[in-house]
């Protein structure tokens, strides 16, 4: 297989392992993340409709106090202990003792006039009868004010009680404390973003907000129409997202609104988005990490299992091969014998009766014999030819034989000397005269020998000398086998690969990249071992080592 | 040089014939056979003292006679001249008891010289000796099948 296609394989489990790792690891997160954020939302405006409604109940309790204390008060005095200024003074000591939840206290006639008056301002003496509160607290008998400026110029509301004492009404009038009742509605507001504001039904402010707003203010963006329990707002003001929580007073028509951040309420939704897109991420990583590790180790087995069985396939072909080659010399080798036998023996008879008969006095007698000869020589030309093939053939039967490694490289020498004097390579070859026998497969020696020199001479091409060199170590008990070309050489990258199965620097369909390889593993097989040294410019030089084995030792 | 008994065996007529011819030339008489059973038909008759014998042939192949003329007459010297040179072949022949293994063509003075070599070593034999023929790797023979 090749390289794109091992890299693409990769790229397909990379990608169905990470598809089939990552969709359950999305939809958990997502469902988890889905999950806690529709419950806490949930959780959430629960809490805050809570703190609406207690806030309210606050609120409407204080009022309900404020004006049953007013309603005691005015019904258990008359207008007569009041209109001492002196009587009244002590009254809002007494209630003042408690909570001071008033700025004044003062009563009004029916004419409209503050007959006394207890409080900070001078207010004595002013008449209220025109006044719209005054109006509606003679006809309901109770009023809780707006805040207003009124003479005092100073924002304040107030609360009114009537109390009719035989045919005479008489008003018994309180001043609320703002900052009391602000601070109150300001105990709702929560966190840094939180607000707690009061509104009236016109959506004027009541009470002054933390933000966007100040007393008195009309805030447009309210819908302030009536409605029962509390209701619970997201509203967008001022490119502001804010969750209102909403709801009005029993006793005023004030609307309680309680402002809260989401951005800051739901910061654990948020981190718990973070920690799920973190986590998610983390684990998309590791996968990713994992799963590449994973996939390249394995196809780098797989190359690797590809490779060996691709060497011991093209071995084995290889072989196969070279039998079949065999059996086809041995048999063109055989047919072609027999008519030579013939010829031979036809061109000895004519040679025969030459000698014995008078021909040697005809004229052409030195034709005839001159012709003879060379017939007989181009038959032994021929013969020698089908010997060689059937030398040839007989080597392609792995055996085990007693072998002189001289004498088969000489024999590889032969088959390459046509070639080699055709592109002017000269073939030197000094063999060591003491090399002993070997028991070894000479077919596959030969093999070995037939793919270096081979390589040499592709590698000269035109013009170089190989030079073949026997040596005999008798003392490791080995020989070592040189041959060295004058070619142009390796650099290192090339040269640490000449081995590998399929690598080859021959053009494409002039080379298997085979050669080197099957030699390789011929060798180690026969028990050596081979090296290369090149140098580029210089000229590559292959060692072979061969054990010397006797026959006892296979 | 004493005159000895020889028959060729090949299926090959124009060259068993011309080779007769030539060695009667060089003061020898040889019978011819074109085949394995004309060659075990004339053995019934006379005993040749030495045999050349082609391996592939129809019929009853070279090694089939050299084993029936080993078997009844172990003292007569068989040569084998074949042109098939199977390394096989030549283990078996040798192993029934050929005097030598040649590879045709062969030159008519090698053969002639191989084949008194086996008259020679034929008479040194005692004729009731049984033993197949010592499986002789003979310096003249051997380089001339390693050439």
């Amino acid at each position: 297989m090749e390289e794109k296609s091992y890299r693409k394989l990769q790229w397909k489990i990379v990608a169905t392992t990470l598809s089939f790792s990552l969709i359950p690891l999305f939809a958990l997160g997502i469902s988890l993340y889905y999950q806690f954020s529709v419950s806490y939302t949930a959780k959430i405006i629960e809490m805050l409709g809570n703190r609406v409604e207690n806030r309210r109940n606050a609120i409407d309790l204080f009022f309900d106090e404020r004006v049953s204390q007013l309603y005691t008060m005015a019904y258990t005095q008359s207008f007569d202990q009041l209109k001492d200024e002196e009587y009244l003074n002590k009254v809002f000591t007494l209630m003042q003792m408690r909570s001071k939840s008033y700025v004044d206290l003062g009563i009004i006639d029916w004419e409209g006039y503050y007959v006394s008056y207890v409080g900070p301002y001078q207010l004595k003496g002013l008449n209220y009868k025109n006044e719209e509160w005054f109006q509606e607290v003679m006809l309901r008998g109770f009023y809780i004010s707006d805040v207003f400026t009124g003479f005092r110029k100073f924002p304040h509301f107030i609360l009114a009680v009537m109390r009719r004492e035989g045919d005479r009404s008489w008003i018994l009038r309180a001043t609320i404390d703002t900052e009391i009742f602000d601070s109150m509605v300001k105990a709702a507001q929560v966190g840094q973003r939180g607000d707690a504001f009061v509104l009236n039904r016109n959506g004027v402010l009541e009470t002054p907000p933390r933000f966007g707003g100040e007393l008195l203010e009309r805030l447009d963006y309210f819908k302030v129409s009536k409605f029962q329990g509390t209701r619970i707002e997201e509203m967008t003001v001022n490119g502001e997202n804010n969750i209102y929580g909403m709801t009005w007073l029993r006793n005023k028509d004030w609307l309680l609104v309680i402002k809260e951040s989401p951005r800051e309420e739901l910061m654990p939704l948020l981190r718990a988005r973070f920690l799920v897109i973190g986590l998610g991420l983390g684990g998309i990583l590791l996968l990713v990490v994992g799963t590449v590790f994973v996939t390249r180790t394995m196809i780098a087995r797989l190359i690797k299992a590809d490779r060996e069985k691709a060497t011991l396939d093209a071995g084995l072909m290889q072989s196969s091969k070279m039998a079949a080659l065999g059996k086809l010399a041995a048999g063109i080798a055989h047919e072609v014998n027999n008519p030579l036998a013939v010829i031979k023996e036809k061109v000895g008879w004519l040679t025969d009766l030459l000698s014995e008969e008078d021909i040697s006095k005809n004229e052409n007698f030195q034709e005839f014999d001159d012709a003879l000869r060379k017939i007989d020589y181009h038959v032994d030309r021929a013969k020698k030819v089908t010997h060689r093939l059937l030398g040839f053939a007989r080597r392609m039967e792995p055996t085990q034989e007693r072998v002189n490694v001289n004498k088969v490289l000489e024999e590889t020498i032969d088959f390459l000397r046509n070639e080699a004097h055709y592109r002017n390579i000269e073939i030197h070859s000094d063999y060591a005269l003491n090399l002993p026998e070997t028991t070894t497969d000479s077919s596959q020696l030969q093999q070995v020998f037939l793919n270096i020199l081979n390589n040499a001479i592709d590698a000269l091409d035109k013009d170089g000398i190989i030079t073949i060199q026997t040596v005999y170590c008798a003392r490791d008990g080995e020989m070592a086998i040189n041959i060295a070309d004058t070619g142009p050489g390796m650099p290192n990258e090339v040269l640490n690969k000449i081995f590998d199965p399929f690598f080859t620097t021959k053009e494409v369909g002039k080379g298997t990249g085979l050669g080197l390889s099957i030699s390789y593993s011929i060798v180690e097989k026969l028990g050596g071992r081979i090296l290369v040294a090149s140098k580029v410019g210089k000229g590559t030089t292959f060692t072979i080592y061969l054990p010397i084995m006797t026959q006892e030792q296979f | 040089m004493s005159q000895f008994r020889v028959l060729l065996v090949d299926d090959e007529k124009e060259f068993v014939t011309t080779l007769a011819e030539r060695m009667q030339i060089r003061g020898l008489d040889p019978e011819v056979a074109f085949s394995g059973e004309q060659a075990l038909k004339i053995l019934e008759r006379s005993l040749p003292d030495v045999i050349v014998l082609d391996l592939k042939m129809p019929g009853i192949n070279g090694l089939e006679v050299l084993r029936k003329v080993k078997k009844s007459h172990p003292q007569i010297q068989v040569i084998i001249l074949t042109g098939h040179g199977s390394d096989r072949d030549e283990a078996a022949a040798r192993r029934l008891g050929a005097f030598d293994h040649l590879q045709k063509p062969v030159d008519i003075n090698d053969l002639v010289r191989v084949m008194e070599l086996a008259f020679r070593q034929k008479s040194e034999v005692v004729p009731c000796d049984l033993s197949p023929a010592q499986p002789g790797p003979h310096a003249g023979g051997k380089s001339q099948k390693r050439e």
